[in-house]
């Protein structure tokens, strides 16, 4: 049995996942599957800015589209400052396909960034 | 001098969303005096994820969610004004802003929606003992610095203060190569939410220090090493406990305080969230005059920002349309035991509908009951197993109970066993 916090949202249900990974504590069903996966597979959402050119700001913030897996967080990283970009970018741009070899997900912008 | 329906001051998440909710009311004639160089305010620079649950059922990152309001306001054509500060607000409403543009104005606006956010508790409000170095900044300084114009702001960071921004920051900052090497907190608990506790300091083994407090710091031109101590009772550091950190940077995660000179300088009264005493419509003393968001207490979720913002806007509208219905606010709202404020300070006995009541707790407190009193007889408890102060506590509560009765509601925190 393990007490988690879940971190799908602000809220912080405090999760208890069994042994048969039966989960309770949680306000929504988010925290079911939050609960599963930290036990089994932890994944996160790495958000992150890139460097941009052209634009009225220096870097472009950017996101996962979907969770990573936990062990994959520097290595996701490590492609992102990697890359460069020029203005304009906008908001779901792909900037990475399938991170981190993880099939179906990108790294994409998360802030329209226009060209001076 | 020009004229002016609502003027809005603030282009942030607050603003935008009173500006939008006060046009679907009616009013057309808006404008928002941002003093930054984007609308959106300080969600631009919260590049991490958690916005927007209740009012997208999605999660988004704060550029996203800024951008989702940015939209609704332009497709109204609502007229904003950037980089325009707004230094001074009369009586009557009489706004004077400045921008590179237009130079020196003043506007006279029927209603004005007061929605300038927070500042940060800065290293001189708590005057840490010792040397005065380069490399010591707030949290919001440290993430413009790095999220916006992409400058490390050190390779050996200490953080004090396990506010939401500082935590954040220990992330964000171990991501981009430097090592964080704790967090030192000045109360027996954590101050910011669990969530933010797990992802950004327990998934990289950075320590927290609790009921600690950074006793000096020493470095000649930079910043080279922090000394953190135990705190009594009092919160004073208690000889012999210290422990040092060689580290180029401090960062203060210590505290927002809303910026609202311009209200306070008027004379409305001010609550214990240090922001303007308002009624159940966030109007202040000061008929017309709104205040909403994080000026009028720091909020722990955006979503709920927008939501207040979009009564205040509403109200707002209803005031200049002439459509408000003459209301008495007969009930003043007060903090009892161990609760630190709670937003209004006055709503009205009348009316069929619910009013939202926020408060916090002054610490972390398990097995209590809140209970709600008017004039000493308890109209509502509820029970909480856990509460905690870094998550503010909202309370719809049907006006039916109050029976049409004036006079004084109290927040009380009861422990279980001494409740009736």
């Amino acid at each position: 049995m393990r007490e988690l916090i879940c971190i799908c949202c602000p809220r912080g249900c405090r999760l208890t996942v069994d042994d048969d990974l039966n989960v309770t504590g949680n306000f929504c069903p988010r925290g079911v599957a939050y609960g599963k996966s930290e036990v089994t597979n932890p994944t996160r959402v790495v958000t992150s800015t890139v460097r941009i050119e052209g634009s009225d700001l220096a870097m472009c913030p950017v996101k996962t589209s979907e969770p990573i897996k936990k062990g994959n967080i520097f290595k996701c990283m490590e492609e992102i400052n990697k890359i460069h970009l020029v203005a304009p970018v906008h908001i779901g741009d792909v900037i990475i396909h399938n991170v981190c070899g993880e099939e179906g997900i990108d790294v994409i912008a998360t802030r329209n960034m226009e060209k001076l | 001098m020009r004229e002016v329906e609502l003027a809005i001051i603030g282009g942030g998440s607050a603003g935008l969303s009173a500006a939008v909710s006060a046009y679907d009311a009616g009013v057309r004639d808006i404008v928002i005096l941002e003093k930054g160089p984007f609308l959106g305010g300080i969600l631009n620079q919260c590049i991490h994820n958690g916005f927007g649950l209740t009012e997208f059922k999605e999660e988004l990152t704060g550029p996203e969610f800024a951008a989702r309001f940015i939209a609704q306001a332009k497709e109204r054509n609502i007229e904003y004004h950037l980089n325009s500060a707004v230094s001074s607000l009369t009586k009557d409403k009489v706004l004077s802003y400045m921008n590179p543009e237009e130079g020196a104005v003043q506007i006279k606006a029927k209603a004005v929606v007061m929605a300038a956010g927070c500042y940060e508790r800065s290293a001189g409000a708590i005057a840490i003992p010792g040397d005065r170095p380069a490399g010591i900044l707030t949290a919001g300084q440290a993430q413009k610095f790095l999220n916006e114009q992409g400058y490390m702001v050190g390779k050996r960071v200490f953080i004090l203060g396990s506010g939401d921004i500082g935590l954040i920051m220990a992330r964000r900052m171990t991501l981009e190569g430097a090592k964080v090497l704790g967090v030192a907190e000045l109360c027996a608990w954590s101050n910011g939410l669990n969530r933010n506790m797990v992802q950004c300091l327990y998934d990289y083994d950075i320590p927290l220090y609790l009921s600690h407090t950074v006793s000096r710091c020493e470095g000649k031109g930079r910043l080279e090493r922090v000394i953190i101590s135990e705190v009594d009772e009092r919160k004073q550091p208690i000889p012999g406990t210290e422990k040092v950190f060689d580290c180029d940077t401090l960062v203060l995660s210590i505290g927002l305080l809303p910026n609202n000179d311009l209200l306070n300088n008027l004379g409305i009264p001010q609550g214990r969230s240090r922001g303007s005493e308002v009624n159940e419509k966030f109007e202040t003393s000061i008929p017309g005059i709104f205040s909403a968001g994080n000026v009028l207490h720091v909020h722990d979720l955006v979503d709920n920002v927008v939501e207040e913002a979009r009564v205040a806007g509403k109200a707002a509208a209803e005031y200049i349309l002439g459509t408000s219905e003459e209301v008495e606010n007969d009930i003043t709202v007060v903090p009892g035991n161990m609760i630190g404020y709670v937003v209004p300070a006055k709503v009205s006995s009348k009316g069929d509908d619910k009013v939202s009541v926020k408060f916090r707790v002054r610490e972390p407190s398990k097995n209590v009951y809140i209970v709600y009193e008017l004039n000493g007889k308890q109209i509502k408890k509820v029970f909480k197993p856990v509460i905690i102060p870094s998550e503010m506590e909202i309370q719809a509560l049907p006006k039916s109970l109050f029976n049409g009765e004036s006079g004084t509601l109290t927040v009380s925190l009861i422990k279980k066993e001494e409740v009736k």
